[in-house]
């Protein structure tokens, strides 16, 4: 491959440093500064890059910093530590793997020691970590290992390979097949099988089309997709470049949320690159392939994670749902066919491609394959990004991964899916996650959401919370999610101040099924679920919450 | 400005903008943008009000923002808030009389991993407690002073 690009010849070192997200607001900019002046006063330029790279996943950690080649992490790293880690490296103190069962080393172990007295020396984390051994890295494979702002970080970790190779070697139908048969399903939460979508939108006339990438990640309590976007952006692109391909698209937009500035800033700068390496715009790869990308900011409104709404959004209009069909494959936006998928969908594409459907279909379930991104927080003590095979069960990934609940309480649920899905409780923790096994316990896989919740959490003020949360973000285009979560809200408040009769709870279950089942768009119609897992998985909560029946006799 | 593009599909981006340079969107400003855009005052309306981002009331010279996605919430943010709102006298969405403070909810910052986050004049800040917020909005206030 051919791709003109400069890059200074690698130095022996690396020190990697974590400056996106959770870590750069726990200073990890300034961890990086520091790191960077203190490899200049140790007179160790020619030796060691410093470089600022996106998410290694602990983020509850942060900031993180790891150095290569011996791969130690270290965890809260602090200004002050920074000459620490440098002076290591320069004594050739690393490498030794796990320091803490290290044995004949008594002199580092002796100045460690010694750091530690002057001040809280860094602390390395084990690479035998559950958290990290269990992982199985395919969209956060670059993830904290390149700089975001580099398109030569990225091109060297075989990025835009798989545009190359479909653009030399694969008919668009062909692209499809492989999509297809690695049985990827969308990542944004409803799981529909990607090939078939892109078949859909391919198989309509010619002429103009879209593909939209969805970066309006609303859920609250996730942000894989706020992760990838910072840390890895021209994966997200290439992906959505070889959708254009196979489908016939020479427009794409990216929709990203307001609230991530970071986020939108690291496309930006990537959309440029590109642009300037002829990987975006006219002829790219001197094939006949042209594809254009542009960014669209949305403005706070979780409706607009909406396919429908999101594109009446893109248009410059209130984000406010319609009913299917005709779905965006038919008519989207414009009335233009339009392929809507997510983010970490766009980011799976290109290592399918590169490693072929088999390599994919062999990982996961039968009905779920691949690998599937979480935000773990909450009630743990690991909280960050995961990336886990699909199939992996509930309490590996709580239990082991994330070290159950901090200060020893004991576990009570985890909310999957944001506002739209539901509490599945610590007894059904043995359940593999796939899309089916999810559903079937009354939540959804949905956009990767995992909040853990511990004993002290009280199921009826959760299920309280989402319900304000869906009133709220209601658009009130229908009246059974307009009017019935505010009635929902309502019967829950009483349930939280212990005022609910048996009739208020029968009223309950009524009004989540009417609009469970009336809604337009999938914000109302999943509205009630995490009231209905929680009457399922914990009603003895709503029953004690109920008058006393005595005060009934009396009154 | 709005020169980026004239077209009526570009209207969410000059609200951006437009909230970027003026702090928040008078009413003259949406019918001046309508005009420019060629699109009815009433849509240009409609799109502002129905955006939480867009603000159509002064900010405060200070601002706080609590997150309260579900991480957040699960670690105390509640207590957060209550706290923020009992220091400064003001309920959450109010400005302080003397403009000085705004405080806000938002729905989900994306940094659960280091909940309960509160944002203080846009400098993102994790693992907050009752205390260091209510510092950090005393801090906030006398700087000015």
């Amino acid at each position: 491959m051919t791709i003109p690009v400069s890059n200074p010849p690698p130095k022996p070192c690396r020190i990697r440093c974590c400056t996106v997200g959770g870590c750069l607001s726990a200073n990890g900019l300034a961890v990086k500064q520091q790191l960077e002046t203190a490899v200049t006063a140790a007179g160790l330029d020619d030796q060691v890059t410093v470089s600022g790279v996106g998410c290694m996943g602990l983020c509850s950690q942060g900031p993180l910093v790891q150095t290569d080649p011996a791969g130690d992490l270290y965890a809260k790293v602090t200004p002050e530590q920074a000459a620490q880690i440098v002076a290591r490296i320069g004594s050739g103190e690393q490498g030794t793997g796990n320091r803490e069962q290290g044995t004949g080393n008594g002199e580092n172990l002796k100045l460690r020691a010694q750091d530690l007295e002057l001040s809280p020396s860094p602390t390395a984390l084990s690479p035998t970590l559950p958290f990290f051994t269990r992982q199985h890295r395919i969209v956060l494979e670059n993830s904290g290992l390149i700089d975001p702002e580099r398109i030569e970080d990225y091109i060297a970790a075989r990025g835009y390979e798989a545009l190359h190779q479909s653009l030399r070697d694969m008919q668009p139908a062909a692209v499809i097949d492989v999509i297809t048969r690695s049985g990827l399903r969308g990542r944004g939460g409803a799981g529909y099988p990607t090939g078939l979508k892109w078949a859909t939108v391919a198989k309509m006339p010619p002429g103009q089309k879209y593909v939209v990438c969805n970066a309006d990640e609303g859920d609250p309590g996730a942000y894989m997709d706020r992760s990838v976007l910072e840390s890895d952006p021209h994966r997200v692109l290439e992906g959505m470049a070889i959708a254009a391909y196979a489908v016939g698209a020479n427009q794409g937009y990216i929709y990203v949320r307001g609230e991530y500035p970071l986020a939108i800033s690291h496309l930006q700068t990537a959309i440029r690159q590109a642009k300037r390496h002829g990987l975006l715009g006219s002829q790219i790869f001197d094939s006949p392939f042209d594809f254009r990308v542009d960014l669209r900011m949305g403005a706070g409104a979780f409706v607009c994670g909406e396919e429908t709404a999101l594109m009446a959004s893109i248009e410059g209009k209130r984000g406010m749902p319609r009913p299917r069909p005709p779905y965006p494959a038919e008519s989207g936006l414009w009335g233009c066919p339009t392929l809507i998928n997510n983010v970490e969908t766009f980011a799976n594409i290109a290592p399918i491609i590169r490693n072929g459907a088999d390599w994919f279909a062999a990982i996961g379930t039968a009905h779920s394959k691949g690998t599937k991104v979480f935000s773990l927080t909450g009630n743990v003590q690991n909280a960050g990004l995961i990336e886990v095979p699909m199939g992996i069960t509930l309490s590996a990934i709580v239990e082991a991964m994330g070290q159950g609940a901090p200060d020893g309480a004991q576990v009570k649920a985890v909310q999957t899916g944001g506002p739209s899905g539901g509490c599945v409780p610590a007894v059904a923790f043995d359940t593999p996650v796939d899309y089916e096994s999810l559903k079937e316990l009354g939540s959804i896989m949905g956009s990767g959401g995992m909040i853990v919740m511990d004993e002290h959490t009280r199921m009826i003020e959760v299920a309280q919370f989402f319900m304000e949360f869906c009133m709220d973000e209601s658009c009130g285009k229908c009246i059974p999610c307009r009017a019935g979560t505010v009635q929902l809200y309502q019967l829950l408040t009483k349930f939280k101040s212990h005022q609910a009769t048996p009739a208020d709870l029968e009223q309950l279950e009524t009004l989540c099924d009417m609009v469970k089942h009336t809604s337009l768009c999938g914000l109302g119609q999943a509205a009630p679920n995490p009231v209905l897992s929680t009457l399922r998985y914990f009603r003895n909560e709503y029953l004690a919450a109920m008058v006393p029946a005595s005060h009934h006799a009396q009154a | 400005m709005k020169r980026h593009q004239y077209r009526p599909d570009a209207l969410i981006e000059v609200l951006h903008t437009a909230q970027e340079l003026f702090g928040h969107l008078e009413p003259e400003l949406l019918l001046d943008i309508a005009h420019s855009l060629r699109l009815p005052p009433s849509q240009v309306y409609g799109v502002a009000t129905f955006y939480h981002f867009f603000s159509l009331e002064p900010k405060g010279a200070h601002t706080g923002v609590v997150c309260m996605g579900t991480a957040c919430y699960v670690k105390g943010a509640a207590q957060l808030l209550s706290a923020l709102e009992q220091k400064a006298g003001i309920q959450a969405g109010e400005t302080t009389a003397d403009r000085q403070f705004s405080l806000m909810t938002a729905r989900c910052l994306g940094a659960c991993g280091i909940a309960p986050a509160v944002v203080f004049d846009d400098q993102l800040e994790g693992h907050q407690t009752a205390d260091t917020v209510c510092d950090r909005l005393h801090a906030c206030l006398s700087a000015t002073e």
